[in-house]
């Protein structure tokens, strides 16, 4: 049996009711770190196959059709297996959820640092070897790398007008018109694509460092051209995906197939300079922000229109203004996105697609207006909260940006700032403050989870959900343990194997909504079954402490379940609820940052985090999300951006030395507030 | 080539290529995967190990340039079921999110506080005569070396502090 359920009209009812002192909510302990902190948590690289092979992807160096010249001579070299250059091989990581195989096909190179084969030899120095021995040589014409050159896709367009923004353009009081630009940029998630495959006959069992397996098996599957039931993936724990491990990777199918037409097991593993070129990178953009307000500040139009790259043949495009349609109110709007066509490593989803790049240079838009109009920042965006989703009237499942806005500014001291540049100074750095709300969009995905009860009283969790640093493992434990009246300790979780039922996968934040409401379904079921044992309906019953209770009537779960054991199957579909209401996450925060005189050098000193996410699982877990989120905001602000070079668009910085993620010195202590928000 | 380590107090003799790194040795010829691989180029400091007492990048130096040394994994920081102090301070400060650069930290962190109780500077000492307290700005100074892409620093910092001041 299984419990279906379509979320088709706003979702109220908040089951289970926490008595607050149930392990849901609880700022409780990660249940894998144990593992984590004693080197026990097995990543994908680290399965070791007995008869493993050592596969390297070799890069090329220029563009147009590849022509490998030398590879009966790296063939012959001692303990070198095989250099693999096959049809199926991919150009490019899949996007998230494409479900199928990305372009295949590597004897042409359409970007400088494709993968253009592989080499697998006996061990991965001597495969390493063997790769830098291979010549290339790509032999094309000039394809277009820089924006200038590039050719707007008709395809790609987004487009659309409210009102009439260019008369309010026209006679607006007060009119702020910027362009902004931003870098491409990198997830560099810590822990290198890779994959360790085996063939048992025409099965396939391969280990990856994969964000969303459900999509992954179906796109490895249609890129060896064998059904997705002959492939198990596994990935019960992902060294950070942000993004870059939403789609199959080249590893993937390279080690597939290698490992196919070998007869042994193969591990490839992405070098860190591999995994800057031939994974999604976040498109730089170019963005026009235009608002017209009174001069009060409260906007009569918003303009937003960007563009932003993605090779040919890619489908995604950064979705820069997903947040514009609905963060502040004004009659009059226009938002317009075009994409160019460049032949520069493929642009996919990055933390935040769309967001991170979209919402941080309308915020600096709305800074600016408040200095034209003199109005505080905070005040500013409080004078322009919408109260539905302005253009369509749609409301908004929870609405909580002003608190945020209020709380954060409390919370950092924000009225104790001079509201003027350049008022304090301490030695030779000057000190100011600022500010920016931030905005999501929210949705749920397809997910399914088993629970088993077995007659010990423990339940079991099943389902091929990633834990990629989000906590999966906790929360789904602590939902679980809540639905049935356990304790965290009595509850164990398996993830990361497509043998079990297809979770959402992690990606867009869907993960906790989808996979968690799956995991409470499956409890659901069983409290029905044990329901149904006691003759009675399931809101009769109240699981607490390993017992049953139903009015006076107080029992051992075991004894109910007399050596049997229940299971649950929870399927969740995303429903009408995602159209008839508008969902979103809000946050604002705040930043006390200390730039010297003389070099310029900037040093955030204090960040101040108040964030309304809609219900909180576990409160120690979604700090560290949150934590996180402000460094990656400190990143983009400071210290990342991905260089192409003009002249054929290769990415010039492609390590951790010169692609440079905050470190240590870089961050503050990190104040973060997550407020209560659950929709009524 | 023969090489004889001592790995979490255990003597191993290996023989292999010259050109595997001590963390290549310790990954693939030991299977102690503790030690993460991020970058492989002394960038990331995932592959932290403590070598006869000092934390290096295990990825930048070949296995057989430690004949006769002792090294101490990730795998090693515990003593049996009991989790050392800072161990035990990352869980309960929720130093970590995906964990691939937690056993750097770790090793990293568990070196640092010995080289800051023998009154070794760092770049940001201001007085080089008397041991340095260990700031907030020490820490970060010390631990820098140790990317974690998923922001988990202030959880880190938290879990060093609470472990120095003991
Ligand atoms: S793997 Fe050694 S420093 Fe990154
Ligand atoms: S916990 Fe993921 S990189 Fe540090």
């Amino acid at each position: 049996m299984t419990i279906d359920y379509q979320i088709d009209d706003p979702e109220n009812a908040n089951l289970p009711h926490p008595n607050g002192h149930g392990p849901l909510g609880a700022d409780m302990e990660r249940r894998d770190g144990r593992d984590k902190v004693t080197g026990a948590a097995r990543y994908a690289a680290e399965h070791a196959p007995d008869g493993l092979l050592h596969g390297v992807l070799k890069r090329a160096s220029g563009m147009g059709t590849v022509c490998l010249t030398n590879v009966q001579e790296v063939e012959a070299l001692a303990g070198v297996r095989l250099v693999l250059q096959d049809e199926r091989m991919i150009r490019n990581a899949a996007q998230g959820t494409a479900g199928e195989a990305p372009v295949q096909g590597v004897d042409t190179a359409d970007y400088i640092g494709q993968p253009v084969a592989l080499v697998v030899a006996d061990s991965s120095e001597i495969a390493r070897d063997a790769a830098n021995l291979l010549k290339v040589q790509s032999v094309g014409d000039d394809l277009p790398v820089l924006p200038k050159h590039g050719e707007t896709d008709p395809d790609m367009q987004e487009n659309s007008v409210t009102g009439k923004p260019q008369d309010a353009f026209d006679k607006a009081p007060v009119l702020v018109d910027a362009t902004y630009t931003t870098p491409s940029l990198t997830s560099a998630a810590m822990e290198p694509h890779a994959a360790v495959a085996e063939w048992d006959g025409d099965r396939l069992t391969l280990y990856g460092s994969l964000q969303m397996l459900r999509y992954n098996r179906a796109e490895l599957a249609d890129c060896l051209g064998i059904e997705p039931d002959q492939v198990r993936l596994r990935a019960p724990f992902v060294g950070g995906g942000f993004g870059s491990k939403l789609g199959i990777s080249a590893d993937c199918v390279a080690a597939a197939l290698a490992a196919r037409a070998l007869g042994r097991p193969v591990r490839v593993v992405q070098h860190r300079r591999q995994v800057f070129e031939v994974n999604t990178r976040r498109s730089e953009t170019r963005q026009r922000i235009r608002l017209a307000s009174h001069s009060d500040g409260r906007l009569t139009a918003i303009g937003h229109e960007g563009r932003v790259s993605n090779l040919p043949g890619e489908e995604f495009a950064e979705p820069l203004l997903q947040a514009s349609y609905f963060n502040y109110a004004a009659p009059h709007r226009l938002l317009r996105s075009e994409m160019v066509r460049l032949n520069r490593p493929a642009a996919g989803s990055v933390r935040a697609p769309g967001a991170a790049v979209g919402v941080t240079a309308f915020e600096i838009a709305m800074d600016e207006l408040a200095q034209k109009t003199d109005v505080d920042p905070v005040e500013l965006r409080l004078r322009n909260l919408p109260d539905k989703e302005p253009g369509n009237g749609r409301p908004f499942s929870s609405h909580r940006l002003a608190d945020c806005l209020t709380e954060g500014r409390d919370r950092f001291g924000w009225s104790d700032r001079a509201a003027q540049p350049r008022q304090r100074r301490e030695g030779e750095w000057w000190i100011g403050t600022g500010m920016a709300a931030a905005v999501r969009v929210n949705l749920v995905m397809d997910a399914e989870a088993r629970v088993r009860l077995t007659p010990e009283g423990r339940a079991v969790v099943e389902t091929d959900m990633t834990d990629i640093g989000t906590g999966s493992y906790t929360i789904l434990g602590q939902i679980a343990a809540e639905a049935l009246g356990l304790t965290v300790a009595d509850v164990d979780v398996t993830l990361g194997d497509t043998d079990l039922p297809p979770g959402s996968g992690s990606g867009g934040s869907v993960g906790a909504a989808s996979t968690g409401t799956a995991v409470w379904l499956a409890c659901a079921e069983i409290r029905r079954d044990i329901a149904a044992r006691m003759g009675r309906k399931p809101e009769d019953l109240e699981l607490e402490g390993g017992d049953v209770i139903v009015g006076n009537d107080r029992r051992p779960l075991m004894d109910l379940l007399s050596g049997e054991t229940l299971s649950g199957h929870g399927k969740l579909a995303p429903g009408e609820a995602l159209e008839k209401v508008r969902q979103a996450t809000w946050g604002a925060v705040f930043a006390e940052v200390a730039v010297n005189d003389i070099t310029g050098e900037a040093r955030v000193r204090r960040m101040q985090g108040t964030f309304a996410i809609g219900r909180v699982l576990n409160q120690r877990t979604a700090r560290s999300q949150a934590q996180g989120g402000m460094v990656w905001g400190l990143g983009l602000a400071l210290t990342e951006a991905m260089v192409h070079d003009a002249r054929d668009g290769h990415v010039v910085n492609r390590d951790l030395a010169e692609y440079n993620v905050p470190v240590h010195a870089d961050v503050p202590y990190l104040d973060v507030c997550l407020l209560d928000d659950q929709d009524e | 080539m023969k090489t004889v380590l001592t790995i979490n107090g255990q003597q191993v003799s290996l023989d292999i290529d010259t050109r595997v790194t001590l963390l290549d040795a310790l990954r693939d010829h030991l299977g102690l995967y503790g030690s993460k691989k991020g970058c492989d180029h002394g960038q990331c400091g995932a592959c932290t190990v403590i070598a006869d007492g000092r934390r290096i990048n295990s990825c930048l130096t070949l296995a057989a340039m430690h004949d006769g040394e002792t090294i101490i994994t990730v795998e090693g920081l515990a003593h049996g079921e009991a989790l050392s102090a800072l161990q035990q301070a990352f869980l309960g400060h929720d130093g970590m999110q995906c964990g691939y650069c937690t056993p750097g930290q770790l090793c990293s962190a568990t070196a640092m506080l010995e080289e800051a109780r023998a009154g070794r500077a760092s770049q940001v000492t201001d007085d080089l005569t008397t041991p340095a307290p260990l700031s907030r700005a020490e820490i970060t100074e010390r631990m820098s070396g140790n990317l974690c892409r998923c922001g988990c620093y202030s959880g880190i910092v938290a879990a060093i502090e609470e472990v120095a001041a003991e």
